[in-house]
Order: C-alpha cells, then sequence, then structure tokens
C-alpha cells in the first residue's frame, strides 16, 4: 500500500519535473490547449442541455434534468416530422452530390491532362478554381439573381431554361421546392469541381509515363489506357477521396443552404443543421436544438470512424 | 501532333472542347455579373444582356461610392482577414511546432484531442451559447473566438516533422532553445507550407459569414459579407422606396455589389494560385 503510494508520487513528480525541463515547448503549445478549451471543449460540456429543460436565466447546471425526453420529443413527437424531413433531405443531398459531384472532378482532372500544352491548360484550371475562392454570400447571391424569375425581369441562366423548354415561364426556380436540390448540387459543382480536380490532377501526373508508353506499343486504343493506366493510378486518391466523402455526409454545406433556401422549399431544402439553427436558435428551443445538434453530431462521428475502418480494411492507410 | 491514333485524337479534342466550356463556365457569372452591373435598365430588364453590357452607364458604382455602410463593412473585413489570419498562424504553428516533438509528455494524448476536433462538433447551439456567455459580440472576439482549425494544424505539423532533425540537432549544440528553433529555424524553412496555411485561413476569414451576422450587435463592425447579405435581402424593397426614373436596374446595385466582393479575390488570386495544388498535396494526414 505504502509502495503504491510513493510509486504514484514518484511517478507524479517524474512528470512535473520532465514537463519542467521541457517548459519552453509546453509554454508553445499553451495557447493551443487554451483556445481548444475554451472554444471547443468547454461547449462540448454544454451538450448536458440536451439532457435538460433549458431556462436561459437558470443556466445549463440549475435547469431541469428531463432524461432523453428532447430525443424522444426529436424522434417520435412534436418535433418528429420536421426532424425526419430534415435527416432524409441532409442524406437525400449528400447522395445526389456524391452521385453526380463526385466523379465530374474526376473527369476533369482525366481531360485536364489531355492538354499538352502546358500555358493553355493553366489558364483554363486557373478559370476553374476561381469560384472556389467566392464566399457562399457571393455564389448565392450570383445563383438568386441568375436564376430570379419574376415579372419585370428574369435572370439569364433562368431565361436559358425557359428557351431550352426546361422549365414554364410561370416556374420561380428559387421559391419552388422541386428545384431546390438541382439548383444546390449544381451551383456546388460550379464552386467546387474546379478545385477538387487538383487532388486528381496530381495523381494522374504522378503516373509513371513508361506505363502509358508501354499499353501503347501493346496497341491499346485511348479507352483502353484509361481502363489500364489511368484509373489504376488513381485508385488510392480515388479511394481516400470516396471514404472522406462519406465521412463528411452529414455535413451538407450550411451556409449555402441557408442562404440559398426559404419557406417555401423546406420541404427538400431542409437539412440537419439549417433544423438545428432553426429550432434552437430562431425559435429559442435551446434543449431541442441541442439535442438534435448532438445527434447530428454524433451521426457524423460514426460515419467517420466507419470510412476509417473502411479505409484501413481495404488500402491498409488509415485516414488520421 | 506527333503520331496519334484516331481514339487518341478524338478523344483530346472531345477534352480540350469540354474543359474549354467548363473553364468558360466558371467564368460567365462573374462576366455577367460586371455586364449586368454597368447596362441601363430598359436593355436590363429586356433580357437583352446576355453576356456583354449594352447601354452602357456606370451610375450605379456612384451609388456604390457614396455606400459609406459599404467601405465600413469593407474595411471591417481587412481588418478581420488581417488580425485574425495571424492570430490564428500564430496559435497554429506555436502548437504544430510542439507538437512534433517525438519525446513531448502527452504528445498522443494532445494530438487526439486536436484530431478530435475534426470528428466531432458540439453543435451550433452550445457553441452559440458559449459564444454569448464569453462575450463574443465584438471585433476582438471576432478574432480570437475563430479561426483554429486542426486540418493546419496537422498540415503543418506534417510539413515540420519533414525537416530533417540533423538541422535542428546542431542548432541545439549552438545552445538554440525552443523559441529560437521555431522561429529561426522551422519558420524560414516552411515558408511554402506557412503559406498555404494562410491562405486557409485568409480565405476563411475573408469569406466567414454566419458566426459574424449571429454575434456582432454593432452595425458598424459587421464584415462585408454580411453587409453584402443584408443588401442582398433587403435591396428590392428599398428601391421600390426610390424615384422610379433611374437609369439602371434595382439588380444592378447587387450585381455592382457583387462585383466589388469579387475584385479583391481576382486581385490577389494570381499571386496565391500558386500554392492551392501544394496545400491540397500537403494535406495527406498522417498519424
Amino acid at each position: 500500500m505504502n509502495q503504491n503510494y510513493d510509486k504514484e508520487q514518484n511517478k507524479f513528480l517524474w512528470y512535473l519535473k520532465i514537463i519542467f525541463k521541457e517548459y519552453q515547448l509546453y509554454l508553445l503549445l499553451l495557447p493551443l490547449l487554451i483556445w481548444y478549451g475554451l472554444w471547443f471543449y468547454k461547449p462540448l460540456a454544454g451538450l448536458l442541455m440536451a439532457f435538460k429543460n433549458f431556462q436561459p436565466n437558470l443556466g445549463i447546471m440549475d435547469s431541469d434534468f428531463v432524461g432523453f425526453a428532447n430525443f424522444v420529443s426529436l424522434v417520435d413527437g412534436k418535433f418528429a416530422p420536421q426532424f425526419w424531413r430534415a435527416f432524409r433531405n441532409t442524406f437525400m443531398i449528400s447522395l445526389y452530390g456524391l452521385l453526380f459531384g463526385f466523379p465530374i472532378p474526376i473527369l476533369l482532372a482525366i481531360f485536364f491532362s489531355e492538354i499538352r500544352r502546358d500555358s493553355y491548360r493553366n489558364v483554363v484550371q486557373t478559370f476553374s478554381y476561381l469560384p472556389h475562392f467566392l464566399s457562399e454570400v457571393t455564389i448565392t447571391g450570383l445563383v438568386l439573381t441568375l436564376l430570379y424569375n419574376g415579372e419585370v425581369h428574369t435572370g439569364p441562366i433562368a431565361l436559358m431554361l425557359i428557351d431550352f423548354g426546361v422549365i414554364d415561364k410561370a416556374t420561380k426556380i428559387v421559391q419552388n421546392a422541386d428545384y431546390f436540390r438541382p439548383m444546390f448540387i449544381m451551383s456546388g459543382i460550379w464552386k467546387e469541381a474546379g478545385y477538387s480536380s487538383i487532388v486528381y490532377f496530381a495523381a494522374i501526373m504522378g503516373i509513371s509515363p513508361v506505363l502509358y508508353e508501354a499499353i501503347k506499343v501493346d496497341g491499346g486504343n485511348k479507352l483502353q489506357e484509361l481502363r489500364y493506366v489511368t484509373f489504376p493510378g488513381m485508385a488510392p486518391t480515388l479511394i481516400t477521396m470516396i471514404v472522406l466523402r462519406i465521412g463528411n455526409m452529414i455535413a451538407v454545406g450550411f451556409e449555402r443552404v441557408i442562404l440559398l433556401y426559404n419557406a417555401n422549399t423546406y420541404e427538400t431544402a431542409d437539412v440537419l443543421s439549417t433544423f438545428v439553427f432553426r429550432i434552437g436558435l430562431e425559435s429559442g428551443n435551446q434543449s431541442m436544438g441541442a439535442a438534435a445538434g448532438m445527434f447530428e453530431s454524433l451521426i457524423g462521428f460514426a460515419l467517420v470512424i466507419g470510412a476509417n475502418f473502411i479505409s484501413r480494411e481495404i488500402s491498409d492507410s488509415s485516414l488520421w | 501532333m506527333k503520331n496519334l491514333s484516331k481514339s487518341e485524337l478524338i478523344f483530346k479534342i472531345f477534352a480540350i472542347g469540354l474543359v474549354t466550356v467548363f473553364g468558360l463556365m466558371a467564368l460567365y457569372p462573374v462576366v455577367y455579373s460586371f455586364s449586368a452591373s454597368i447596362s441601363g435598365k430598359v436593355a436590363y430588364e429586356a433580357g437583352r444582356v446576355v453576356l456583354l453590357p449594352k447601354d452602357l452607364n456606370f451610375q450605379v458604382y456612384k451609388l456604390i461610392y457614396n455606400d459609406k455602410g459599404l467601405w465600413i463593412s469593407f474595411v471591417n473585413t481587412l481588418f478581420y482577414t488581417v488580425f485574425g489570419t495571424f492570430w490564428s498562424i500564430f496559435i497554429t504553428s506555436l502548437g504544430a511546432y510542439a507538437l512534433t516533438k517525438k519525446h513531448l509528455l502527452f504528445r498522443r494524448q494532445i494530438n487526439f484531442l486536436v484530431v478530435f476536433t475534426m470528428w466531432f462538433s458540439a453543435g451550433m447551439v452550445p457553441l452559440y451559447l458559449n459564444y454569448v456567455n464569453m462575450g463574443v459580440n465584438n471585433r476582438w472576439g471576432i478574432i480570437v473566438a475563430f479561426g483554429v482549425q486542426a486540418f493546419n494544424i496537422i498540415l503543418l505539423r506534417n510539413f515540420f516533422e519533414a525537416i530533417p532533425k540533423e538541422i535542428e540537432e546542431a542548432a541545439r549544440i549552438d545552445g538554440a532553445n525552443e523559441f529560437q528553433l521555431l522561429f529561426q529555424i522551422y519558420v524560414p524553412m516552411s515558408k511554402a507550407a506557412l503559406a498555404t496555411v494562410t491562405l486557409f485561413y485568409a480565405t476563411s476569414r475573408w469569406n466567414g459569414y454566419f458566426w459574424s451576422r449571429m454575434l456582432l450587435t454593432n452595425p458598424m463592425e459587421l464584415p462585408l459579407q454580411v453587409y453584402m447579405r443584408i443588401l442582398i435581402e433587403n435591396y428590392q424593397s428599398m428601391f421600390e422606396n426610390m424615384p422610379i426614373d433611374l437609369p439602371y436596374a434595382a439588380d444592378s446595385y447587387i450585381y455592382a455589389v457583387l462585383v466589388c466582393s469579387i475584385i479583391p479575390v481576382m486581385i490577389i488570386y494570381p499571386y496565391i494560385q500558386r500554392y492551392f495544388a501544394r496545400g491540397v498535396n500537403l494535406g495527406g494526414v498522417k498519424e
């Protein structure tokens, strides 16, 4: 007993001694630790409010404990219809994003690599990265005005869609729930596809030219070249990116949704994060918002861990 | 073109065509905005502005020039970007440096605490209450409370780790302490990585919208993005109360504002673009 106590104390002293010896390193770490403590881990403790009936005047500690009542109300109670709608929308938007948004940067990278003249390729690439650096407010401002369809004026893209017969004259894309998802996915592709192609382009550039020469000598045509050289060469990057993407399925660009949607399009547009925002901050039902937010975070966490596990299984390289 | 087979040639033409179309599509809204902002009201409302401006009219920029709120918000954004980026880089590089030291006690645990922030979040409501509780409702609050991203810490840490240890050992023998090592050896040798991280932090500061809108209470402290969004939400009603015979459409005003938000990005863009690719490729996150 006594010996154990000594051992414990010695260990503690040993830690202190090392920390003291390396005090400079810990001094350098201190701002980071304080920052995360104040702005990340402290609010994490605030998640306790998801299990309480939070009253702002009482504070988190003194509000009544209600157990899982908030969660029950979310999945099977007053808020259930809205909550499940947000849940469904989140995954639908993610899925469409994966289906349409994921292949395009890969194709772009393959096409970019076809251009042998560097100067021209650089120009086109530079153009295509630009939208990535514009803010969501600018992007959504452009989307809303270009697609605007009103009495006095119709935005040029809405006009084009009417001319091609994609929509009829009376359709207000921005106010119509049917068009929210295409609008969201396509503006996302416009903004990010060019920039996302960088990583694939780098992968293609890393493929040994010898392989291309070999398949040419063997009489392979272009498609066979893509099939047997380019794709296998990109495979590790592709797998990493798709796994990352699945790990992030729950995060669907909160700012862009909130800047693009409106009460008319909630049906297809309202995602978990915007639901949390409306319930928790706009309507002031903070405990419910915290509970929904916690639900969202937990799913996100499970997805990331799952994605990492899969990545380790198939390519034995852990993402983290 | 040297001996291309038929399939290669077709594919090449196809590829170049598509890529060109995509590049032009990326630029189109920007060009259109500028054209729409300097077109006359009649031409614009009749839908005659498709790519190039019609009935040139620069008056809307006079309105912009006289919009004091816009200028204030612009200066505010500069302030947030410069000081905020500096603050983020400061914390990030100090922490990243310490985390490269293998003998650091609790290194694994601290690494975990950093990486964990990428996986989980307290959610919007507890974050909001914490910000309010801590008094984040002014300029300095926004600068201090935001802007450290785990991804950037790991990126920088990986870069620092790749610097040969011999250099550090030599400096240690010469009596350098940790601060000197960081600022006189690691920082000068990591200019490229630091530039990339700076780029990432600066873009997120420049583009930051949501939390500034939620937290800032003084209208004089709003950044450009928030000011712009408020304009976009209200310009229709704002123009309804103005004399009808304006030579430009109400939309032209919004396009002009959007152009003003794009121009600074376009100006800096050529200088920063060589860092993108490097940043993306450095981001191979490893433990």
